[in-house]
């Protein structure tokens, strides 16, 4: 700022590399600032982990006495078996919120336009941000299987299984954030893509066989219940971790027949549909 | 050939307000183009249609010599912008930040390193720079913000109020480093609500209104369009004035006419226009002295950019006295989200 200071000769800035790799190493720079913003404002991945804690002693000690699982004893340790998949899958999906929070903000900041005015691979802000929630999510999970074990948790069918299921409840969680962004580019303000971004959560969630076997739901919650790619990745995760009692009825519908692979399928269409639709949004931004 | 900048007849409506209504523009290389306007003139969208934020519903921008509808990527690698808010990741340190925007612009990591500690030092942050930019004063955030944006020395920097909220002293170094652009060879647009700004750092001046550019030209020649010299009298005795209004009447500008001189009664100030400069001030002087007019104040007075702007706009600039709120060695901490939230209102008007 000195009179003193050579002023640069005018350049421009190095032609990208373009295409897939430019995309890939966009996104990581993107991906590494979020992971930094999440060291240096840790309480936000705290409060995103005492959550599902509390839903797992909630639903363990206080609903577990009282829920009998089709097809196994009445003891509360087996609806705990039930319950878990589904606190998982619940919690990676609570992401989307934070993932609209943080765009939002960035909208809201200015930064948005900043990163939209640099030659930068175009998905590459959204992607970031995803993949930097995709690795919260991961903490988030590890630290709640731990929990989760000392309550009487386990995974019966070995360790592949068990890390497919954490699979597929990570690619839910990720294919999540995406609507999570979309919302988050849609929003006036933060705190509006924070309760815009959870809103919609609790029918999905609650309308699913997370907590409750479908049974005993009006025939019309049931049909939704067992499409609800929740459900899918629900029982996906139960079934690979062997959670599932040996005499539970399972329902007639296709998505329930084949957890994994209506997982996989659910959770691909949610990326290609959010992901489309947010990064559209993204370019005609308007902040 | 046109010039850096260059925009033919730039439309852009948002529901039922015109934002642009038909903008041209053409700033030359290595010159500075001020874009003055009230709140709400069309300023920001201009800059944001040029920037390739914004796609225009009817129009032609070429930016650098590339076509910014057909061709925004190639823009961008031309193109720093620095805007109204300081754009900075607050939980990011400065060196940091710089880091990524270099990144960002498809410099090699190491090079995005090298030219982020040069930037550091050049805008003074060099003590700051492995702090949260949450911990830097409002002047600190804007130099880091305008540094961000001087990370590749684009050849063309738009600025968008860049002097909005920053207190006296940091603006005085804000231009200075635009001067020292424009000395290197870059073209600056740079969107302003201050006529003093302008008149200090822009070649050319185009003066927006509704979404059109009502006037253009130097700064010179938009004062010389409004009208020249006048010389202002504030006369002693209110019974002073007719005799004082005969007096400056006959000097007036030729052609000016019996009712060219301005009075304002409460104030007991005459103002007429005139040509002639301090000869034709001393003779008026002498005139009144010999016919008894005792005097207060008198002056001879040549348009500022605020007269140009009122004559042109026939409304005053708005926003003159808002300046000069944040002073620099604050930490920004507290004040930052309501600031920041003022500005925003300001800017959506």
């Amino acid at each position: 700022m000195s009179a003193t200071a050579q002023a640069a000769p005018a350049g421009t800035a190095p032609k990208g590399r373009g295409g897939i790799v430019q995309s890939v190493t966009d996104s990581l720079v993107i991906a590494k600032r979020n992971l930094i913003r999440m060291v240096r404002i840790p309480e936000v991945v705290i409060f995103g982990l005492i959550q599902p804690i509390m839903f797992v002693v909630l639903f363990s000690y206080v609903f577990g006495g009282s829920i009998k699982v089709p097809g196994s004893g009445t003891d509360a340790a087996s609806y705990r078996e039930f319950l878990m998949a589904g606190i998982f899958a619940q919690t990676v999906t609570f992401a989307t919120a934070g993932a609209g929070a943080g765009i939002a903000e960035d909208m809201h900041k200015g930064l948005i336009d900043r990163f939209r005015s640099l030659p930068m691979a175009r998905g590459a802000v959204l992607t970031g941000r995803t993949l930097a929630d995709l690795v919260q999510t991961t903490l988030t999970l590890v630290v709640l299987a731990v929990v989760a074990a000392l309550v009487g948790w386990s995974a019966h069918d070995g360790i592949p299984k068990a890390l497919a299921g954490f699979g597929l409840l990570l690619l839910l969680g990720y294919a999540f954030t995406w609507i999570g962004a979309l919302i988050g580019l849609s929003v006036r303000t933060p705190e509006a893509a924070t309760s815009g971004g959870l809103v919609w959560l609790f029918p999905l969630t609650f309308i699913s066989v997370a907590f409750v076997p479908s049974q005993n739901m009006p025939g019309f919650l049931q049909h939704l219940a067992e499409w609800n790619p929740f459900s899918a990745t629900v029982v996906a995760a139960r079934e690979l971790f062997g959670n599932l009692p040996p005499g539970y009825p399972v329902p007639d519908a296709w998505p329930m027949q084949h957890p994994v692979w209506a997982s996989l399928i659910w959770s691909a269409a949610i990326i290609a549909v959010f992901r489309t639709l947010a990064v559209r949004r993204y370019r005609n931004a308007t902040a | 050939m046109p010039g850096a900048i260059y925009a033919e007849g730039l439309v852009k409506a948002f529901g039922d307000v015109r934002a642009l209504d038909g903008v041209d523009l053409d700033v030359p290389e290595s010159t500075v183009l001020g874009l003055l306007g009230p709140n709400g003139a069309g300023k920001t969208t201009a800059v944001r249609v040029l920037t390739t934020l914004l796609r225009p519903d009817a129009g032609k921008a070429v930016v650098a010599g590339t076509d910014v509808l057909k061709n925004p990527t190639a823009v961008r690698r031309s193109i720093g912008l620095s805007g109204q808010f300081a754009a900075v990741d607050e939980y990011l340190t400065g060196r940091e930040n710089l880091q990524m925007v270099g990144q960002l612009y498809q410099m090699s990591g190491r090079d995005a390193k090298k030219r982020a500690k040069e930037l550091l030092e050049r805008f003074h942050l060099a003590d700051a720079a492995d702090r949260t930019a949450k911990t830097y004063s409002g002047g600190m955030r804007r130099r880091l913000d305008l540094a961000a944006a001087l990370v590749v020395s684009p050849p063309v920097m738009f600025m968008d109020e860049p002097t909005t909220g920053l207190d006296p002293r940091n603006r005085q170094q804000l231009w200075e480093v635009v001067e020292e652009l424009v000395a290197g060879g870059t073209t600056v647009l740079l969107t302003t609500q201050y006529l003093d700004e302008a008149d200090r750092l822009a070649h050319d001046i185009a003066v927006v209104d509704h979404g059109r550019v009502i006037a253009r030209g130097t700064s010179d020649q938009l004062k010389a369009q409004t009208g020249g010299e006048r010389v202002e009298v504030v006369v002693h005795e209110r019974e002073h004035i007719p005799t004082a209004r005969e007096i400056l009447e006959s000097h007036a500008l030729r052609g000016a006419g019996r009712e060219s001189c301005t009075v304002e009664e409460h104030t007991r100030k005459l103002t007429v226009p005139v040509t002639g400069g301090a000869k034709l001030l001393a003779e008026v002087i002498r005139e009144l002295d010999t016919r008894g007019v005792e005097i207060d104040d008198i002056g001879l007075r040549r348009p500022t950019l605020d007269d140009v702007f009122i004559s042109l706009t026939g409304h005053a600039a708005e926003g003159e006295t808002g300046q000069a709120t944040d002073t620099d060695d604050q930490p920004g901490t507290g004040t930052d989200a309501s600031r920041d939230a003022a500005q925003r209102k300001e800017a959506t008007k």
